[in-house]
């Protein structure tokens, strides 16, 4: 008997409506790091008591454990975003030659547009290189239907399966119905050495069944209902996957279309059958011309897409202009708000200080990368998450003389900067390596990480100690301070730069969203500014500038952390905490 | 496509506003009078303070969760500037509810509920029962109920005053 409300429709995003897809199938284990736009999954999963749910440290980390789970006998999954699965290679790369025992999907989010990326990578070449099963959704509701199909493919061809959604998807919400959840008996896990110990004869072996399997799932493509053929006017005839599937049936509602569900490995015959159908054959796809080129290969004469459709996010109205072979047009986002960082927030304290000392900033992932926009400017390059403290140490190996600083996050810190810094100490680089512990991983909603002691589901867990870890590193001075205490940060940052060897500073406060006291803001003067804007560049959004030149405090925004009282050299922004606690003592 | 009947509504603001909720409190509202919903939002990084869009459609015939622009029926901005940035994206007969945000700016006890004011300008609208409308409230609102109720009436009662004639048109797109 299936368990739970059954036949119920809710209102899902693709994220929720996949965790309960997987929720519904008896998934046991599911591991994630977060990562926009894929962190509902694993929230989601954290709900149900039935499912043993985990942040893990990283994406790697949670792959293994997913994979481990599922090679020990129980359905698992694993979710990250595009990058997160860079991170995860090399055991997906592996993956797909030991297979499973039960099932395992890997949920992996890409983001065109890059609406919170450092970058717009297409993850199907993943399944291409990989050779593994790729489905993807076109919607919440398809999320939830082929997360399920995925497990069923998973085990009965032996295999992880990869299912794809993007941005547009993963955050679209839906009417879903949802069904029970179904328990699969956990299987016994079996010594098997040929299959799961892949060291070069064994691999090998696998290898060659890794290469009959994909002819298997060649055929399963093709008669599964995933694809399909919905059969209009032949005059055109659109190839098409995800979310611009969506787009692409408003847009020519009268059409024929190949609808993929499954973009790897591709259907031959059912691409053949509907290109004989048709007039004009398009593929409309967002990002690479992963299908078009997959079907070009086959010798099917299909229209070549400007290279120019490669970039960015796909929108309804681009859709006529794919099928007229029109570039893609410039997009004007010309007066949308950048984001910044929160009133209150205790990187901008450090970020001051770091401007104001001019040091060079090795950047990392997190919350703080705001602070590379102007007008603080005060973060100078971010590639991935961990490159904070590797490229310090880069950057001072091509610059000897000169001063380099390291930035990075507590949740980032622990993900990839802890094997940069025993690297740093290793290989004996100087520096100075910041640790923003803001309690949190704030950037991707606010989760748990090994360092706030608490796991998914809010539970107490031994807390890491990272002043502890860093001087089990090698570092030999690792300073905690609180970085609204700005004379001690500035004095500690100067000493330190000046010293020789390595160093950490732990700069201590909580996210400003974990707390959300309201201290009392401060009290403008007018006569006393001299308008010189030194408080308009600490990017505070409670802070802008009148018509004459003068400072407007925006009262609703303001939470009182008197940045801008410190920093305001003509004492025309006035601290009204004293007064305050006087009035309440 | 001449025999769907869709309702295309783009609200808009600044992270912070509420603009995610309104757009949740639409789709169970939609969702329980019966249609079919589809809806777009973006998380992470924009949220900080920055402009923040969320798109809700429903009705029959509806695929994509993203308006295309020119086909938005309702712009219900929470922001004078961002109004001025998406009124670009309005039907030929779309509306522009932004006309009301100076009067619920004036009459909410606090900025916090108007989101909930413009829900309920925006309901007059909608073939969407008030009921339904007040169920969905409670079913996404954790906080402040009471007080939210009370601004969705308040704005509902705005527009029915004013007519639902009296959101601004905009020719052409
Ligand atoms: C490999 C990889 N995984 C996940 C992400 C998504 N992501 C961006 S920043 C971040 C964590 C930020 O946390 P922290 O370092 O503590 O900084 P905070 O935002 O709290 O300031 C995550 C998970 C990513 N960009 N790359």
């Amino acid at each position: 008997m299936a368990r739970g409300k059954t036949g119920k429709k809710e209102l899902l995003s693709g994220n929720a409506a996949l965790a309960r897809g997987a929720y519904e199938a008896g998934v046991k284990v599911a591991c994630a790091y977060p990562g926009t736009p894929s962190t509902e999954i694993l929230e989601t999963l954290a709900g149900f008591p039935e499912v043993d749910a985990q942040w893990s440290v990283n994406e790697k980390v949670a792959l293994e454990v997913a994979l481990g789970a599922a090679v020990g006998g129980v359905r698992s999954l694993y979710a990250s975003k595009h990058v997160g699965l860079n991170v995860a290679m090399d055991p997906l790369m592996t993956s797909a030659y030991v297979g499973v025992s039960a099932g395992l999907v890997v949920v992996v989010c890409d983001d065109p547009g890059m609406h919170s990326s450092q970058n717009e990578q297409d993850t199907r070449w993943v399944a291409l290189y990989g050779k593994l099963p790729l489905l993807e959704p076109s919607s919440p509701a398809e999320a939830h239907l082929f997360v399920q199909e995925a497990y069923r493919i998973s085990e009965r061809y032996d295999t992880p399966v990869l299912v794809r959604l993007t941005t547009r998807v993963a955050h679209a919400k839906e009417d879903v119905t949802t069904g029970g959840r179904r328990e699969v008996a956990p299987k016994s896990f079996n010594i098997d050495a040929a299959k799961y110990v892949m060291v070069p004869r064994n691999g090998m072996r696998r290898h060659a069944v890794l290469e009959q399997r994909l002819e298997k799932l060649r055929r399963y493509a093709e008669q599964t209902a995933v694809n399909r053929i919905e059969e209009g006017d032949n005059t055109l005839g659109i190839v098409v996957s995800g979310v611009a599937y969506l787009y692409a049936r408003e847009a020519y509602p009268d059409a024929s279309f190949l609808k993929l569900g499954m973009p790897h490995p591709l259907p031959e015959r059912l691409l053949r059958d509907f290109a004989g159908r048709v007039e004009r054959l398009v593929v409309i796809e967002e990002l690479d011309p992963f299908l078009e080129e997959g079907v070009r290969a086959m010798g099917l004469d299909v229209e070549r897409r400007h290279v120019s459709w490669r970039v960015g996010e796909l929108r309804p109205e681009d859709i006529p202009l794919i099928v007229k072979r029109r570039p893609r047009p410039r997009r004007d986002r010309a007066g949308a708000r950048r984001p910044v960082m929160c009133a209150g927030c205790p990187h901008r304290f450090v970020f001051w200080i770091l401007r104001k000392n001019k040091v060079t900033v090795a950047g990392d992932i997190g919350c703080y990368t705001l602070a590379a926009a102007p007008p603080l400017a005060a973060l100078h390059t971010c590639v991935c998450m961990g490159a904070g403290v590797t490229f310090q140490e880069g950057l001072r190996r091509a610059q000897p003389g000169e001063r380099f600083v390291g930035v990075v996050g507590d949740s980032t810190f622990v993900h990839s900067g802890i094997t940069g810094l025993i690297n740093a100490v290793y290989n004996r680089i100087d520096g100075v390596i910041l640790i923003l512990d803001n309690a949190t991983t704030a950037m991707t909603g606010m989760q748990d990480n090994p360092a706030t002691g608490t796991n998914i589901r809010g539970e107490p867990t031994r807390r890491l100690d990272l002043e502890e870890l860093c001087r089990a590193c090698g570092v030999e001075s690792v300073d905690v301070i609180d970085p609204e205490d700005l004379e001690s940060l500035e004095e500690t940052l100067k000493r330190r730069l000046d010293e020789k060897g390595l160093s950490v500073i732990i700069t201590r406060r909580p996210c400003w969203q974990l707390v959300r006291t309201r201290r009392p803001i401060p009290e403008y003067l007018r006569e006393k500014c001299r308008k010189c804007g030194i408080c308009l560049q600490i990017d505070c959004p409670a802070l802008s500038e009148d018509e004459e030149g003068f400072i407007k405090l925006d009262e609703d925004i303001c939470v009182g952390c008197d940045l801008c009282v410190k920093v305001c050299p003509f004492d025309a922004l006035v601290s009204r905490w004293k007064e305050e606690a006087g009035e309440h003592s | 496509m001449s025999t769907a009947e869709i309702y295309s509504v783009l609200f808009c603001g600044i992270g912070g506003q509420g603009v995610l909720k309104a757009a949740d409190i639409l789709g169970e509202a939609a969702m329980d009078a019966g249609w079919h919903v589809m809806k777009s939002e973006v998380h992470g990084m924009s949220q900080r303070g920055g402009s923040v869009e969320s798109h809700l459609r429903f009705g029959s015939g509806v695929f994509s969760p993203l308006i295309a622009c020119g086909k938005v029926d309702f712009l219900v901005p929470f922001d004078g500037a961002e109004a001025r940035r998406l009124r670009q994206c309005l039907a030929r007969r779309g509306i522009d509810l932004g006309v009301y945000i100076e009067r619920a700016l004036g009459e909410v006890s606090h900025k916090r509920f108007l989101n909930t004011w413009m829900l309920g300008v925006l309901s007059v609208f909608l073939p969407i029962d008030e009921s339904v409308w007040l169920s969905a409230l409670e079913k996404v609102l954790r906080y402040a109920l009471k007080e939210n109720r009370q601004a969705f009436v308040a704005g509902r009662w705005a527009a029915k005053q004013n007519g639902t004639r009296q959101g601004r048109r905009h020719g052409g797109t």
